[in-house]
């Protein structure tokens, strides 16, 4: 892993010296700030709450009853038409959905396939490159009770189609 | 009625259904309340996350390191977010997010992004409805560039790779050519929006 695993190693801990240091040569109450942005922090975490919890009981609802896999049935033609693999079909569905879930469809398909197959390199790099739309949507609007979302979920799920071509292309276009 | 609400009601009632047709009522009644755990689960596990991550950049904003950050990387913030004002406490929350992303902390980018969410509310005028630079965020979000993806390149060691971060360049191609396909798309519904007026 080299430089990589050094630079990922070494950069919490650097940068939160940092701030230390910046913050006391500026002449600022450290810890005082400290305890007083970390208090807003239990706030938060307490009032995402209802959110997530009204979020998670739908989306796993959906899933266990069997609803998911018959959209995925469903929608599988339409995708493997445009050249989507089918192996790879329920993590892209899933992905935008469940983070948790998108990361064990992951490791099962690189524990099926290998890590340096064709399905494993994508489904590392599709998981890599995209991010869990209705997560961030629900705990970000939820923590600030935005209630009207706009256009923020067509445009977050555009952008999920987006990456996951983008994921696809680059595989094919770097390894085969 | 805000479509989360009728997305929400669907996925629920869908999932039901489909119990009651595919004898799966079981999983049904079990999922209810594991899924209802697992939410609780997360939010307390995200507490000290929380709290240790926007204490330190309460640190960060008080000592003006934020603002730093932001004017570093003025003109294309400036660019992306026309409705916030640069020296906007609003601008280091949005770019030390986007940072904390690229550098695969998911969990030091959550409070961040709750926070610029925050500051962008205020500037909103504490309305209850998504800004632009709200939406904008959100997608920049949702296709977050990610420099170095840490659980993969885990997961990847896990299972014998012979290399495990052969997929980090590849990652980070996807990951910029989808961010700028966000910003595009976000674009076109913004102009979309403002034509119907």
């Amino acid at each position: 892993m080299g430089i990589l695993s050094i630079i990922s190693l070494w950069f919490i801990p650097i940068l939160i010296g940092f701030i230390l240091l910046y913050g006391t040569f500026k002449g600022v109450p450290t810890y005082e700030s400290f305890v007083e942005g970390g208090k807003e922090g239990i706030k938060i975490a307490i009032s995402i709450i209802p959110f997530l919890v009204g979020m998670l009981v739908a989306i796993s609802v959906f899933r266990a009853s069997g609803a998911l896999d018959y959209l995925m049935e469903f929608i599988r033609p339409a995708l493997k038409s445009i050249g989507v693999p089918a192996e790879i079909v329920p993590l892209a569905i899933i992905r935008p959905i469940s983070g948790t879930a998108a990361l064990g469809m992951t490791a099962d398909l690189i524990e099926a396939h290998g890590p340096d197959s064709f399905i494993g390199r994508l489904a590392s790099v599709l998981q890599g490159s995209t991010d869990t739309t209705f997560y961030v949507l629900t705990v970000y609007f939820g923590a600030v009770g935005i209630r009207k979302m706009g256009d923020a979920l067509k445009v977050g799920l555009l952008a999920d189609v987006a990456g996951i071509a983008a994921a696809i292309l680059v595989v094919v276009y770097i390894w085969y | 009625m805000p479509m989360v609400n009728y997305i929400w009601v669907g996925m629920t009632i869908i999932g039901i259904i489909f119990g009651i047709a595919n004898g799966t009522m079981e999983e049904v009644n079990k999922a209810i309340f594991k899924g209802a755990a697992d939410a609780v689960t997360l939010c307390i596990g995200l507490i000290s996350i929380l709290v240790f991550w926007l204490g330190m950049m309460k640190i960060a904003e008080e000592s003006g390191l934020l603002e730093k950050l932001s004017s570093l990387f003025r003109p294309v913030v400036k660019w992306l977010f026309p409705e916030v004002p640069v020296r906007h406490p609003a601008m280091g929350y949005i770019l030390s997010n986007i940072i904390a992303n690229m550098f695969g902390l998911g969990n030091a980018a959550t409070p961040l992004g709750i926070k610029a969410m925050e500051q962008l509310k205020e500037l909103n005028g504490g309305k209850d409805y998504a800004s632009r630079s709200m939406v904008t965020f959100l997608a920049i979000n949702t296709s977050s560039i990610t420099l170095i993806p840490t659980t993969v390149i885990a997961i990847r060691m896990n299972y014998h790779s012979a290399s495990p971060t052969e997929i980090v360049v590849p990652t980070l191609i996807a990951t910029i050519i989808s961010a700028i396909c966000g910003i595009l798309i976000d674009r076109y519904f913004y102009y979309r929006r403002s034509r119907k007026g």
